[in-house]
């Protein structure tokens, strides 16, 4: 099997068919306290991030949009990754995940355990993908920045 | 168009990949099936071979040395349009503007012709479908002018809605901005009777050919446009080169929209004139090379024929309509009765960013996204397609190969059927 074939495969894991079949959080969250909205131009993917923070930590995480398989299931697992999380260590795993995905693995913090997310560093090999893994991540960090502006990927 | 039922038998389809080195390089260790030729075409030997022969024998600058050399690149780059010129059954070479593509011709257009004529309550009529390099320049002059846009809607198989084009002409509209054919959709339009009618009603016509030259015989007199544009990069031709055909009355009286070199007649402080067209829109050394590899892209197609290319690519969009719609899942977006060589197309469960890396993988080049047409997809509520789009190398090989990795795409997202 060619490279490319091996990367194709380890992109398009179960995992990430899953979450796309079946995003988690996907819904409004009316008493968010936090929220942006992230667009890619280049592909028209959509998405809002919705927060619900209580007393510096993540209560509450949800989104919905509209995008490819890799940037729906970012979203999800990343909803998933933050729920219960105070705002600093969301912050961090924010610049470890967008490391591993642009960057690599060595790039990340050594001690940082991705979990489920390292599914999403497959998107490396296909560098005009990285953009769709990475929107859910930039949304979620103008929200908690208070950035009104729309995250651009671009 | 008329294409045999079974392309096997009195194929018009031509074989033509050997005359183009990129198409013997394999991607990811497969054959290249190259079918974004709605985003660029890939070059002849011949186009690379006059670009690097321009620089290894002929290059200097042009329409100022009095030696031999430069001499003859001005005869060279002025051979060039008169190439352009009876490619497009042009009256006269001057009214052939070398630009950098379609995109600069149009914004020239809106500078030079829009910018110094329109005034407040003045329509721009364009349509949904129109790519949005025919969209942005207008929007721009409506800024500066007060002008404003009206917008021909789109019917659900591509085509325009013809009657709304009846009702929103009138006699405000001072200029109908069309495309020849969508790039999306691959439409092509009725721009000659649109032209008819916009005459009636003393509207001027730019017709965005981009996506047109390079696939049937294009005749501006016939047309009766007032302005044509095209890229050179989608009719086999080098990036960074197009030209704008006016009609020479019209860029007579239109003023220099960039200021510069070659395109004075004398300069002073106190009065500078200005050269006549086509000059007086060519400020600075133009793209010399890519005019003169432009004329061989044109001169190669015209070998070939471009009633041929027609013909053949008519041949493979029947193969690819069917054989697309032959696929559980699969909805073709654009079905309009005329179309030029597009298959845009939606595969349920798959977003086309996914099927564009999937197809990728087995080295089937295609566009995935809104192809630069947003309020078209808008139209039709989609956030984009997949676009297989053909151009004369292309076989029933490629289609195949297209059809191949969807199943494989399906298969993969499991969201494959039974026909």
């Amino acid at each position: 099997m060619s490279d490319m074939q091996d990367s194709l495969r380890e992109l398009y894991q179960e995992v990430i068919f899953d979450h796309n079949r079946n995003p988690r959080n996907y819904r409004p969250l009316p008493a968010a306290s936090h929220h942006a909205d992230g667009h890619n131009p280049l592909c028209g993917d959509q998405l809002t991030v919705y927060l619900q923070v209580e007393d510096g930590i993540v209560r509450e995480a949800s989104f919905v949009g509209h995008g490819c398989a890799i940037s729906t299931a970012s979203a999800s697992l990343m909803t998933e990754a933050v729920k219960g999380k105070p705002v600093a260590e969301v912050e961090a795993l924010f610049r470890d995940v967008h490391a591993l995905l642009t960057e690599g693995r060595e790039a990340a913090d050594p001690a940082r355990d991705f979990g489920k997310l390292e599914v999403l560093s497959g998107v490396k090999e296909f560098p005009a993908r990285v953009k769709c893994a990475t929107l859910a991540w930039h949304t979620l960090h103008n929200a908690l920045v208070g950035e009104h502006e729309t995250a651009h990927t671009e | 168009m008329n294409a045999p039922r079974d392309p096997g038998a009195q194929t018009p389809i031509l074989d033509l990949a050997a005359d183009f080195p990129i198409l013997a390089r394999p991607v990811h260790g497969r054959r290249l099936a190259y079918l974004d030729n709605g985003a660029t075409t890939q070059k002849p030997a011949a186009v690379i071979e006059a670009e690097a022969r321009f620089y290894r024998e002929s290059n200097a600058n042009i329409h100022r040395g009095v030696h031999w050399l430069s001499q003859h690149a001005t005869e060279l780059y002025d051979g060039a349009r008169a190439t352009v010129q009876r490619f497009l059954n042009a009256a006269r070479a001057d009214e052939i503007v070398f630009t950098r593509g379609t995109t600069e011709a149009i914004n020239l257009v809106a500078q030079s012709w829009g910018r110094p004529r329109l005034a407040a309550g003045d329509e721009i009529l364009l349509s949904t479908m129109e790519h949005h390099s025919n969209i942005v320049p207008w929007q721009l002059v409506c800024e500066q002018t007060g002008a404003v846009l009206k917008v021909i809607p789109v019917q659900d198989n591509g085509e325009l809605d013809m009657e709304a084009f009846e009702g929103l002409l009138g006699e405000r509209t001072r200029l109908l901005a069309i495309t020849h054919v969508s790039n999306a959709l691959g439409t092509v339009n009725p721009v000659a009777a649109m032209t008819r009618r916009a005459h009636e009603l003393g509207a001027l016509v730019l017709v965005d050919g981009a996506q047109a030259v390079a696939h049937q015989a294009v005749d501006v007199q016939a047309i009766g446009c007032d302005f044509y544009a095209f890229s050179g990069h989608k009719l086999y031709g080098p990036t960074g080169i197009g030209a704008l055909y006016g009609r020479a009355e019209l860029l007579r009286h239109m003023p220099p929209w960039q200021g510069g070199g070659d395109m004075i007649r004398t300069v002073a402080f106190d009065n500078t004139t200005f050269a006549p067209p086509p000059q007086r829109f060519e400020a600075g050394t133009p793209n010399i090379a890519g005019a003169i590899a432009l004329a061989a892209a044109i001169d190669y197609m015209q070998g070939v024929g471009l009633a041929r290319i027609h013909a053949h690519e008519q041949a493979l969009l029947e193969y690819g309509t069917r054989a697309l719609q032959d696929i559980p899942g699969v909805r073709l977006v654009g079905t309009a009765r005329e179309k030029a060589g597009i298959l845009s197309f939606l595969v349920d469960g798959i977003h086309p960013h996914d099927l564009g890396t999937i197809l990728d993988s087995e080295g089937v080049a295609i566009r995935a996204g809104h192809h630069c047409a947003m309020p078209l997809m808008t139209r039709f509520g989609i956030p984009g397609t997949a676009r297989a789009s053909l151009g004369l190398y292309n076989g029933l090989a490629d289609l195949d190969a297209l059809v191949a990795a969807i199943h494989k795409a399906q298969a993969l997202f499991g969201t494959r059927r039974q026909a």
